[in-house]
C-alpha cells in the first residue's frame, strides 16, 4: 500500500515538472532548463510505474524495448540535421501517437465487458482512434517534410474524409454499445483510423506543415490523457492534457503569425487555390547582379537587413552568412537580420539556425521592428526567402496569401534577391518583387553566392 | 445517460483535474514569443510520450501465455521511449543552440 502512496507522490511530482517545464520553455532564458527538469520528471515517473507498481511484471521485456528505444531514439536525435529538425518532431509525435494506439487496442481485446458500463469502452475507442490519426498522420507529414510525398488533391476530397471519419465513429458508438468484444471490428476501426491520418494529410501544402504537425503534437496528448483515464493514472492523465491544450493554443498562434485560419489549414486551400492566380498578370524582366556589383552595393551601404528563409538552412550557409555579416560590419556598414516569424519550415527556425553560426541575438530583429526601419535600409538581402517578403500580400486581394503580414522590403533603398532560380515558393506563387525597379537577382546555390561575396567584399 | 452520470461520480476527481490543467495548459503558452515556438512543440512533443507510462502498465500486467499483450505490449514501450528520448534530446540540441548566443 505503501507503494501506492509513494507512486502517487511521484506522479504528482512528475506532473509539476511537466507544468514547469513548458512554463520554462516559453521563455529564452530559462528555456533548456525548462525541457531537463520535465526530462527529470518524466524519468521519475517511468521508474515509479516500473518498480513500485505491485502488477508489474515482465521486466526483462519492459528493459528491453526501453532499451531499444532510447538508443534508437538517442542516435536518431543527436544525428539528425538542423534543416531536418521539423520532420523528426514529426516522426517522434508519430510513435507517441502509435504506442496510445497499440495501448488501448491490447485494452480493448482485454476488456472486462462485465464491469464498468459504455463510458469506458469509448474513452478506449477514442484514444485508439486519435492515436491512430495521429501516427498516420505524422507519418505523411514527415514524409512530406521530407520530400518523399507530393500533396494529393482530388474533387470531394472533403466529403470523402468527412464519411471515413463517421465511418469510424459510428464503428466506435457500435462497439461501445455491445456487451461483449468483437476484434474483427476492432481491427477495421484500426485501419479506418489509419486512413484517415493518411487523409487528413495528404491534401496540406508543406508550407502549413508546422501547424499540422503541432496540431496532431496536441492530438497525441489528447490521445495520452484518453490513455490515463483508462488507467486511472493521473500523470498520464495531467501529462497528455497539458500537451493537448497547450498544442491546440500554439496551433492557433502559429496560424495567426501566418494570418491563416486553422480551418483554412485543414482545407488545405493554400497550394491549390494559388497556382493559376498571378499567371495572367504583367511580369516585367528580372535584372541579374553581378557578385562584384552586389559587393560594391553592401560595402557603400550604412544599413543592411539580411532576411533569410529555408534556402538559408537547405544550403546550410547560416556560417558563411555570419562572415559577410561580420566583414560588413568592420567596415562600417549596419548589418542585421529581418526574421519573419514562419521564415523556415517552422516558427523560429532561423533563430535557431543562425543562433549555430554565432549570430549575436540583439542582431535578429523580429518582424515588427524591422518593418519599422526599412525605408533607412540601404539595402536588403533575401537569402533563400520567398513567401514573406511577397509583396502581393499587401497589394493582391486575389492572392492565397493575402492578409498575411510580411516583411516590407520593397522600403528598402535596393533589393538583392539570392535565389537558385525563378521557382516559386511553397505556396506556389509568383512574387511580382522580383521585377520592380529596384530589385536585383544573383541567381545560384546561397552558400555559393555567399562565399563570392565574402571573397569580393574583403577584396574592396 | 445513467451509465454517464455514473462515470462522472466516480472520476470527479479526474474531471476536476482534466479541466484545470486545459486552463492551465493554455495559461502557460499563452506569451510565448514566436522564436521559441518550434523548441515549445517538440518539448510539448516529449511530454506527451508519458504514454510510455500506459505502455509499461500493459506489458508489466501482461499474462505470460498472452502473446497478443506480450508483443504488442513490447512495441508500445518501444514506441513511447522514442517519443521520450527522442522527443527531450532533439528539444535540448535545438535550445542549446540558443544558449550559444547569450555569450
Amino acid at each position: 500500500m505503501i507503494e501506492k502512496h509513494i507512486t502517487d507522490l511521484i506522479y504528482l511530482l512528475g506532473s509539476v515538472t511537466f507544468i514547469f517545464g513548458l512554463k520554462m520553455l516559453s521563455h529564452p532564458d530559462t528555456a533548456r532548463s525548462g525541457n531537463l527538469v520535465a526530462a527529470a520528471g518524466m524519468t521519475l515517473a517511468i521508474f515509479a510505474t516500473i518498480f513500485l507498481d505491485k502488477t508489474t511484471g515482465n521486466y526483462l521485456w519492459i528493459f528491453g524495448g526501453i532499451a531499444i528505444g532510447t538508443v534508437v531514439g538517442w542516435i536518431a536525435a543527436k544525428k539528425v540535421k538542423m534543416t531536418a529538425m521539423p520532420q523528426m518532431v514529426s516522426l517522434f509525435n508519430g510513435m507517441g501517437g502509435a504506442c496510445a494506439a497499440v495501448i488501448s487496442f491490447v485494452e480493448y481485446t482485454k476488456h472486462d465487458f462485465s464491469h464498468g458500463g459504455w463510458v469506458n469502452i469509448a474513452i478506449i475507442m477514442a484514444a485508439l482512434i486519435i492515436g491512430s490519426v495521429s501516427f498516420a498522420g505524422s507519418m505523411i507529414a514527415f514524409g512530406k517534410l521530407n520530400g518523399n510525398i507530393g500533396d494529393l488533391v482530388f474533387p470531394g476530397q472533403k466529403i470523402i474524409n468527412l464519411l471515413i471519419l463517421a465511418g469510424a465513429v459510428v464503428i466506435a458508438v457500435y462497439l461501445s454499445s455491445q456487451h461483449s468484444g468483437d476484434n474483427t471490428l476492432l481491427l477495421i476501426i484500426t485501419l479506418i483510423a489509419l486512413i484517415y491520418g493518411v487523409m487528413f494529410v495528404m491534401p496540406i501544402g508543406c508550407a502549413d506543415m508546422p501547424v499540422v504537425i503541432s496540431l496532431l503534437n496536441s492530438f497525441t496528448g489528447v490521445a495520452a490523457a484518453f490513455g490515463g483515464f483508462v488507467y486511472n493514472n493521473q500523470v498520464m492523465l495531467t501529462g497528455g492534457i497539458l500537451v493537448g491544450s497547450a498544442g491546440t493554443i500554439l496551433t492557433i498562434l502559429m496560424c495567426k503569425a501566418m494570418n491563416r485560419s486553422l480551418f483554412n489549414v485543414i482545407a488545405g486551400a493554400f497550394g491549390t487555390a494559388g497556382g493559376a492566380k498571378g499567371g495572367d498578370k504583367e511580369q516585367g524582366t528580372v535584372k541579374e547582379i553581378s557578385v562584384s556589383d552586389a559587393g560594391v552595393l553592401l560595402s557603400y551601404s550604412k544599413k543592411v537587413f539580411i532576411v533569410p528563409g529555408y534556402g538559408l538552412a537547405v544550403a546550410q550557409a547560416q556560417h558563411t552568412c555570419h562572415e559577410l555579416e561580420k566583414l560588413l560590419e568592420e567596415k562600417g556598414v549596419e548589418v542585421r537580420y529581418a526574421i519573419h516569424p514562419v521564415a523556415g519550415r517552422m516558427p523560429g527556425h532561423m533563430n535557431v539556425l543562425l543562433a549555430e553560426a554565432d549570430v549575436p541575438y540583439d542582431k535578429l530583429l523580429e518582424m515588427d521592428d524591422a518593418n519599422g526601419d526599412m525605408d533607412n535600409t540601404d539595402v536588403s538581402i533575401i537569402i533563400g526567402a520567398n513567401d514573406v517578403v511577397n509583396p502581393a500580400a499587401k497589394n493582391d486581394p486575389q492572392s492565397p496569401i493575402w492578409g498575411m503580414p510580411i516583411l516590407e522590403v520593397d522600403r528598402c533603398h535596393n533589393v538583392i534577391i539570392m535565389k537558385r532560380s525563378m521557382a516559386a515558393g511553397y505556396a506556389g506563387i509568383d512574387n511580382e518583387l522580383f521585377f520592380y525597379p529596384k530589385t536585383r537577382m544573383l541567381f545560384g546555390d546561397a552558400k555559393a553566392s555567399l562565399q563570392k561575396l565574402v571573397t569580393e567584399v574583403k577584396a574592396i | 445517460m445513467e451509465q454517464v452520470f455514473n462515470f462522472i461520480g466516480e472520476n470527479i476527481r479526474f474531471i476536476y483535474l482534466l479541466v484545470l490543467m486545459v486552463f492551465l495548459g493554455i495559461e502557460v503558452i499563452s506569451h510565448v514569443p514566436s522564436v521559441l515556438h518550434t523548441p515549445l512543440m517538440s518539448g510539448a512533443n516529449a511530454i506527451h510520450g508519458v504514454v510510455i507510462v500506459g505502455a509499461i502498465i500493459v506489458m508489466g500486467r501482461a499474462e505470460p501465455d498472452n502473446y497478443l499483450a506480450l508483443i504488442l505490449g513490447f512495441f508500445a514501450v518501444i514506441l513511447g521511449t522514442l517519443n521520450v528520448v527522442g522527443g527531450f534530446v532533439v528539444t535540448d540540441r535545438m535550445l542549446e543552440m540558443f544558449k550559444k548566443k547569450k555569450k
